[in-house]
């Protein structure tokens, strides 16, 4: 075929089609319908804008706190002994709390994960409950359990006759609080990672002539330790910021139960302002150095 | 040998009734039939990974229809071979031993003897990750074939090959089952593979499992017709 001339300069119709196209119309011969899509302007401002809004909020809190505070506030709350004391007790509860979490969320999500039962639906709803439910009415309920009358005793003095522990309103109830909401992220998130291992490997594995067991721990666990580490993270995280259970189940004795997020409502209730903030800096920057370890050892798995 | 008696699976609306098959000893044995017939849920039955409603599982003579699938002694080959991602090749060429509780003497002269026959001697140190089609396939061959088992059952083994890899594979899978005299069943869709290596060919078609004649396969019989 020839190109006529007054045709548009730049295109090269090769076929028959071709040169229908560079004319306007269709195969078919009708006119085609003009149209261009127009801007994609208009959708980043609008998605951007709403989106950004709340990265806005994030930083504008934290850049606040900032400026409210200075050096000085903060060696000077670092330097209280009540203050120590509740870092100290903070890192040790979060991290017994998150590794009873990982320990009880592994083998839960796996169950969840590759089985289907009667009742799993059930099983699912009580372990969300403790995400949904308002914190302080976990704490509540955690008191409740404790001193309920079993005949003429009740589980807090049998922990203290049997095991010589005190629970309510000691150091294991801050971890018991801390527990109960941390366990229930944990699940979620190793129950996704399962979710997300092809169950094939472990089935082919069974066929070689293993048990279930070793089926797990020696296919599937090995896969799942990234999801491990940020379930480890979530619930480390989730029991750092722990504050209702604990107020309730654990009371907020100071050098006793105060974490750092009692400390905050401690000081706050006493006027003391700066100290609140510079913890509540502290907070902010333990949950940064946690989320950015995870980055980092999920950057090297990839990798 | 591998035989089914009046088996019967079932898994929501799809359905498999009163299934019929019988490999003798020593037989490459291939099947056949359209995507969704249910020819890998025929495999799963036979290694024990899906339970059967009824009918009974022979290998080798002994009924095996309750067996666990890692008391029931079948290479298994998935279509999606599902290696295991964490392990080097010579991981899964000792997985099924270290199960078995072989000495490590014993290990080490089998995974020789596997990675000699497979020629894959120099991936034995890598990880399954990045091995190639083929190269996958010789490791997930190898993993099955490493306890030496009763029978071997491979789902669609050299789908999504390269014609030359798969002339290659189809080669090593006739002179390992020579050499073993192992009773094979494989699963494919491809004609040119069931020509090149039935000695048996069944064909499951509207959820009817039949044995056919290996002039079915002759390029000038249907295959000839449809063209």
């Amino acid at each position: 075929m020839t190109i006529k001339p007054g045709e548009p300069e730049g295109v090269s119709p090769r076929t028959a089609t071709d040169a229908m196209e560079v004319r306007g119309l269709t195969p078919s011969g009708s006119p085609r319908i003009a149209h261009r899509a127009g801007s994609d302007v208009p959708f980043f401002v609008v998605m951007g804008g709403l989106g950004g809004s709340f990265v806005l909020l994030i930083v504008a809190m934290l850049a606040a706190d900032l400026a409210f505070t200075s050096p000085q506030h903060f060696a000077a709350a670092l330097s209280k002994p009540e203050i120590q004391r509740a870092i100290q007790l903070t890192l040790v509860s979060c991290s017994i709390s998150a590794l009873l979490s990982i320990w009880v969320a592994t083998p839960l999500g796996y169950l969840l994960s590759r089985f289907s039962f009667r009742g799993r639906w059930l099983i699912d709803t009580l372990i969300d409950i403790p995400v949904v439910l308002p914190p302080l009415v976990i704490g509540l309920s955690l008191l409740i359990l404790f001193h309920l009358p079993l005949g003429d005793t009740n589980l807090e003095r049998i922990m203290q006759e049997s095991f010589g522990v005190r629970v309510t309103y000691a150091e294991p109830a801050v971890v018991l609080a801390q527990f109960s909401v941390a366990c229930a992220f944990a699940v979620q998130t190793m129950r996704v990672t399962f979710d997300q291992i092809d169950a094939r490997a472990e089935q082919v594995a069974m066929t070689l002539g293993c048990r279930r067991s070793r089926a797990f721990l020696e296919i599937a666990l090995p896969q799942a330790w990234r999801g491990i580490v940020a379930a480890l993270t979530i619930a480390w995280a989730r029991s750092l910021g722990e504050f209702g259970p604990i107020l309730v189940f654990a009371g907020a004795t100071r050098m006793r139960t105060e974490v750092l997020s009692t400390t905050v409502f401690l000081e706050l209730s006493v006027g003391q302002l700066e100290a609140a903030v510079a913890v509540s800096l502290l907070m902010v920057l333990a949950a940064m150095a946690v989320l950015g370890v995870v980055r980092l050892v999920g950057a090297k798995v990839v990798r | 040998m591998i035989e089914l008696h009046d088996i019967t699976i079932r898994s929501g609306p799809f359905a498999l009734t009163n299934v019929n098959l019988s490999i003798p000893e020593n037989t490459y044995a291939v099947l056949m039939g359209g995507t969704g017939q249910g020819k890998t849920t025929i495999l799963e039955a036979i290694c024990g990974l899906r339970t059967v409603a009824s009918g009974r599982v022979l290998l080798n003579g002994s009924d095996m229809t309750r067996w666990k699938p890692g008391d029931r002694g079948v290479g298994y080959v998935p279509q999606d071979l599902a290696l295991f991602p964490m392990m080097t090749v010579r991981g899964h060429l000792e997985f099924a031993l270290r199960v078995r509780h072989c000495s490590a003497a014993m290990i080490k002269e089998r995974v020789a003897e596997l990675a000699h026959v497979l020629g894959i001697e120099s991936l034995l140190a890598r990880r399954v990750t990045n091995l190639s089609g083929g190269e996958s396939q010789r490791v997930a061959l190898g993993r099955a074939l490493s306890f030496r088992p009763r029978v071997l059952l491979m789902d669609e083994p050299l789908n999504a090959l390269d014609e030359a890899t798969r002339d290659r594979l189809c080669e090593l899978l006739r002179s390992v089952q020579k050499q073993t005299g192992l009773t094979t069943l494989h699963v494919t869709h491809s004609r040119v593979e069931a020509r090149n290596l039935a000695e048996k060919l069944f064909v499951l078609e509207s959820g009817q499992l039949r044995e056919q004649p290996l002039t079915q396969l002759n390029p000038l019989s249907t295959e000839n017709a449809k063209t």
